[in-house]
């Protein structure tokens, strides 16, 4: 059979911007948290933000996560209809829609994410409720196979969050996070604080998860393994400003700022 | 003459290094070459002449300094050195195939699933991806036990034969080949040989870097010196 009888017409070129930041700055007083941040993100894309502590990503993630409001700037999304609308022009409650509904976020702490007195599986299929499932049947269902896609025990679905390791926590958050399908997702440091084999297996998984569900995600992190491993697309960040923004492969193996020189060339070799 | 697949145009590279008082390396400046359907490019020269500088500057992994890499994609030309990222990994997806050096192991994926990662990015469902996969993994008779297993634990040789069914499990219309035969054994280029050479028979394109002479004279169309467009530094 020839190759294009296989493959199934896919145009993964875009037209528009599922969420686009213009001019984004944020400031602590007279600190900086970040400055002048503008790019637009595409359907399916997944961009990492690198830099070190201190450089703004958190604060950027938070801003256009819409759970900061940056001092200046705007942050549009492609509400449903195809139109970007300013998140922070929204209502309150629209803006909380979005955020359940259409979002996911996913915590360096698991316990900033999780609520901690309800079961793992419960933690799980709350999306679900919010959205509007009432079938218990159903919920359940999806509930174990989301525990089974992340690799936890399902035989463990009645158990609190706090009796989980720190990894199993943290795949029970990403689980929240995906259940219902969110068109964007947020990861700040997803791995950060996990043993090398913990962190290697959840790799792997959101890189599986993130490619097949075509869902477009922004991950903050500081290790440039991890980058190059889930990002499509890298900005690197310096004292709140963007200092280079492109391929991630490109910006790791050709820097052209004088920062992501020194922050590539200060990478241990294993 | 036929059509070119890919165009480049007045291209330009040279490092600057700044955390070294901003040492400037030149490369290669004001270089031409265009590469038809069918054709073999071997790029020669000693080492250090700006061989994988070039190769990784057509694929968009450098990033030129000045000129243009054009690249028919979807039967128009598009310039990979200025094209947006998600427009460079369309054409790395569909119309651009590379085969490096060594193969990037990612932990935990078994060989099989590296191997039918290009087919199901291009949307083949995964009973024709493995199929496919599985034939090509046996024509360069990987054994059959290590599909299953991550490639991290193999040998240089088993390992560059993984990487070199990744690319070719899918029909790319242009390759960049860098060095795939390097830690191969004589019956294993043969066989490396013969998919480039029938992927050129269908009309691919391909530019490649071989130090193997048998495998360069049995693959290359013609030669293209990278150090005739060198800058003195």
């Amino acid at each position: 059979m020839s190759q294009a009888a296989l493959a199934s017409p896919l145009s993964l070129v875009p037209e528009s911007p599922i969420l686009s930041v213009a001019d984004c700055s944020k400031m602590y007083g007279p600190i900086v948290g970040c400055r002048d941040v503008s790019f637009d993100l595409y359907p399916g894309e997944v961009l990492g933000i690198v830099g070190e502590s201190g450089s703004g990503k958190s604060t950027l993630l938070n801003c256009i996560s819409g759970r900061l409001k940056p001092t200046d700037g705007t942050v549009s999304f492609a509400v449903k209809g195809g139109d970007l609308a300013d998140i922070f022009s929204l209502s309150e409650p629209e803006r909380r829609r979005l955020q359940r509904e259409e979002w996911g976020f996913v915590h360096q702490n698991p316990r900033d994410g999780l609520r901690m007195r309800v079961s793992a599986g419960a933690n799980v299929a709350e999306p679900l409720m919010n959205l509007g499932d009432r079938h218990y049947g159903t919920m359940r269902e999806k509930t174990i196979d989301w525990l089974t896609r992340v690799e936890l025990d399902i035989a463990r679905v009645d158990d609190n969050p706090k009796n989980f390791s720190g990894g199993m926590q943290q795949r029970i958050q990403i689980a929240r996070n995906l259940i219902h399908g969110p068109r964007l997702i947020f990861m700040d440091e997803p791995t950060g604080g996990l043993d090398v084999s913990v962190q290697a297996r959840l790799l792997d998984l959101l890189r599986g998860l993130v490619r097949r569900l075509g869902m477009s995600a922004i991950i903050v992190t500081h290790d440039l393994a991890v980058a190059r491993l889930l990002a499509d697309r890298l900005m690197v960040m310096r004292s709140g400003s963007v200092v280079e923004m492109g391929l991630t492969d490109q910006v790791l193996d050709d820097p052209q700022h004088p920062y992501t020189q020194l922050l590539v060339s200060a990478v241990l070799q294993i | 003459m036929a059509t070119p697949l890919i165009k480049v145009d007045h291209l330009e590279k040279h490092f600057v290094l700044h955390n070294a008082e901003g040492t400037k390396i030149p490369v290669f400046a004001n270089l031409k070459l265009e590469v038809s359907a069918g054709e073999c490019v071997v790029l020669a020269g000693v080492s250090g002449s700006g061989k994988s500088t070039l190769m990784r500057s057509i694929y968009g992994n450098y990033l030129p300094t000045g000129g243009a890499v054009n690249v028919l994609h979807d039967s128009s030309f598009v310039d990979i050195t200025t094209a947006p990222p998600y427009e460079v990994l369309d054409i790395r997806r569909r119309t651009l195939g590379y085969v490096s050096q060594f193969l990037r192991v990612i932990p935990r994926i078994s060989t099989l699933d590296l191997v039918m990662q290009p087919l199901l990015d291009n949307g083949v469902d995964v009973k024709d991806a493995e199929a496919r996969a599985a034939e090509l993994l046996d024509l360069l008779e990987l054994p059959k036990a290590h599909w299953s297993l991550p490639p991290a634990t193999f040998t240089g040789g088993e390992q560059q034969r993984v990487n070199i069914a990744r690319s070719f499990v899918w029909d790319y219309p242009i390759f960049l080949l860098d060095e795939p035969t390097a830690s191969l054994d004589a019956a294993n280029r043969e066989r490396v040989v013969k998919l480039i050479n029938r992927a050129m028979d269908r009309g691919a394109a391909m530019i490649g870097i071989f130090h193997d002479e048998d495998v360069r004279n049995a693959v290359a169309t013609r030669l293209f010196e990278v150090s005739d467009y060198a800058v003195a530094a």
